[in-house]
């Protein structure tokens, strides 16, 4: 099994198509990173205007966490789509291309293969993500330093000590990985459904884009299905960041808010990654390879 | 020792019978040619052989083991190219020996990889990214890929096509010297039968998925042995006589028509009975070689 799953992956690192993902990450970051670096106090300044008035808030607002913060909320949705490009073409480029014929001739199952397939890809989906929290987190910390971070949700703020704040970012990052994986494993199976790369990557897109839509619409009917959905736990992760406070509205340290939230999010997530991944397998293995 | 043993495999996709009740068997160290026309069914069963496909019907035995229980067993001792030399454009030659070796579980040294392109002719280019590869040197590749972990069967799918004279020459080469000095059993397709007759010791020519014609490629060949076709206002009654008589073993098979194989001193007798069983004769015409055969079977059906 290791042997497929280091031949999958030196065809993913070998392909330019790969490096398209984490250039596009690190030419976002470095955009924000640079925008806020030369104009961030204005940016502070906006974020704090309705509360300056009742809150004086001491120290560096804008330090390194709260960039990590801003840049997590504005790429953990973009993120899925670039995870889409490698892992809806995993079957379905090696269809397009002519050589799925050549792996399924080897001695073999079809299983075993798309696991090895799965299992590369996923590496990608990680791998992805560590560049992402390099450079959204460390780089950040480094340029613009650290300090407390001040989050404003929507009817309160929230507080956290700066040696609170880095084991939630890990916490974050791992429940992330969650949320890519399934995006990985919804692309895989697309991947398994067709002969060309293009269908499973714009389908992979459009189901999450057509799954968020349904998760932020508060509609009666959509209510019901919304907790079932992927899209709907996939932005969980900002759970790390709310906290529990005592009477005196003093943060607790090292608390999270709501941690049964969060664990739900990832028992809906693993589900849907078994789903997906065991009725690629299922289509795979069914299929006759006519390409 | 049969290496092959097909048992009358079929596979429909939907309402076309892409192949049809088809059994043969391959011996072992045998140069199987497997001929047809594009389109007669060669690839879909190649790739039933291969377990890419699943039959509908029927059975495959591969070293003795049946396919559908065997699968990983039998394909360790298999190597392969199927159709279009289709390959990964991002790598060299020399990688793609390196990753099929990889998951052949085979360590292979560099001098190996080598050897095994000297084999293909790619020697000089095996450093070289397959996207600068012509279609003939794809095809190479793809055949050193399936020689690259020593198999005892190989499978080649029109491994000629794309290639120039002197490449097609090379790969002839190749098959008689796996056959002769290796000892391998190679089954060969084409859809040409002067490829075939040149390396193959059997013969099966396939037809809109269906077998017309099997037998040892000398005794096909044999100049003394005609190719006839009877031409009379009755073909049922010419058939009824033919198989009642002692000539119903050079009957070849065909939907319209009666052609027989046949040793050119028994026209005479056939042309006797014929007559004396009341056949109204317009002729017995002779062909020229096993192509006009081919030809004009694969033409009109």
């Amino acid at each position: 099994m290791w042997s497929l799953i280091s031949v999958e992956l030196y065809k993913i690192f070998r392909r330019p198509r790969t490096y398209i993902a984490f250039g596009a990450i690190a030419a976002l970051i470095v955009v924000i990173q640079l925008g806020l670096k030369i104009d961030g106090n204005s940016y502070a300044a906006f974020l704090m205007k309705d509360i300056n008035d009742t809150l004086t808030v001491d120290g560096k607002v804008l330090n390194g966490y709260l960039i990590c913060y801003i840049l997590l909320q504005l790429l953990l949705v973009h993120v899925p789509l670039l995870v889409a490009l490698i892992a809806a073409d995993m079957l379905s480029g090696e269809a397009n291309l002519g050589t799925l014929r050549l792996l399924f001739s080897t001695p073999y199952s079809r299983t075993q293969w798309v696991f090895a397939k799965f299992i590369a890809a996923s590496v990608y989906t990680i791998l992805l993500l560590i560049w992402l929290a390099f450079l959204a987190l460390f780089v950040s910390m480094w340029v613009f330093g650290t300090d407390d971070l001040f989050l404003m949700k929507s009817n309160y703020v929230v507080l956290i000590e700066q040696n609170d704040v880095l084991w939630r970012y890990v916490g974050a990052f791992v429940f992330a990985s969650f949320s890519l994986l399934t995006v990985t494993s919804l692309g895989f199976l697309m991947s398994s459904m067709a002969n060309n790369s293009i269908g499973p990557i714009v389908g992979t897109m459009s189901a999450i884009v057509f799954f968020t839509i349904l998760s932020t619409l508060n509609i009666p009917l959509f209510t019901m299905v919304k907790p079932y959905l992927f899209t709907t736990h996939m932005n969980n992760w900002k759970e790390f960041f709310d906290i529990k406070v005592n009477a005196s509205n003093e943060a607790l340290y090292g608390s999270i808010l709501n941690i049964a939230k969060i664990k739900n999010s990832l028992w809906v997530l693993t589900l849907h990654i078994i789903l997906f991944v065991s009725a690629s397998i299922i289509i795979i293995k069914k299929k006759d390879i006519l390409s | 020792m049969s290496v092959i043993k097909v048992q009358h495999i079929s596979k429909n996709f939907g309402a076309l019978k892409a192949v049809d009740d088809l059994s043969f068997e391959v011996q072992e160290g045998q140069v199987f040619g497997f001929l047809g026309q594009n389109g007669s069914g060669k690839s879909t069963t190649i790739r039933m052989l291969l377990s890419l496909i699943h039959p509908s019907s029927g059975s495959i035995e591969i070293f003795g083991k049946s396919l559908a229980h065997h699968r990983n067993e039998i394909l360790e001792q298999v190597g392969a190219i199927i159709e279009r030399p289709d390959l990964y454009p991002y790598l060299s030659a020399q990688e793609h020996l390196q990753l099929f070796a990889k998951v052949r579980k085979q360590k292979i040294e560099k001098a190996a990889v080598q050897n095994t392109l000297e084999k293909v002719g790619l020697a000089n280019r095996a450093t070289d990214k397959v996207q600068t590869f012509s279609l003939g040197m794809k095809q190479r590749l793809g055949i050193a890929i399936a020689l690259v972990h020593n198999p005892r069967l190989i499978i080649l799918d029109e491994p000629t096509n794309g290639l120039d004279p002197q490449g097609i020459a090379d790969i002839r080469r190749l098959i008689q010297y796996l056959s002769k000095e290796e000892g391998k059993t190679v089954f060969v397709s084409s859809h040409l039968l002067s490829e075939i007759e040149q390396v193959a010791s059997q013969l099966l020519i396939i037809h809109k998925g269906k077998k017309m014609v099997e037998g040892n490629t000398k005794d096909l060949l044999d100049p003394q042995k005609r190719i006839v076709q009877i031409k009379s206002t009755n073909d049922e009654l010419a058939l009824q006589v033919i198989v009642a008589g002692s000539f119903s073993n050079y009957l070849l098979p065909r939907k319209e028509g009666v052609f027989l194989k046949i040793p050119t001193y028994e026209i005479p007798l056939l042309n006797e009975s014929l007559i004396k069983a009341g056949v109204a004769l317009l002729g017995i015409e002779t062909k020229n070689s096993l192509e006009d055969y081919f030809l004009q079977i694969t033409s009109n059906v």
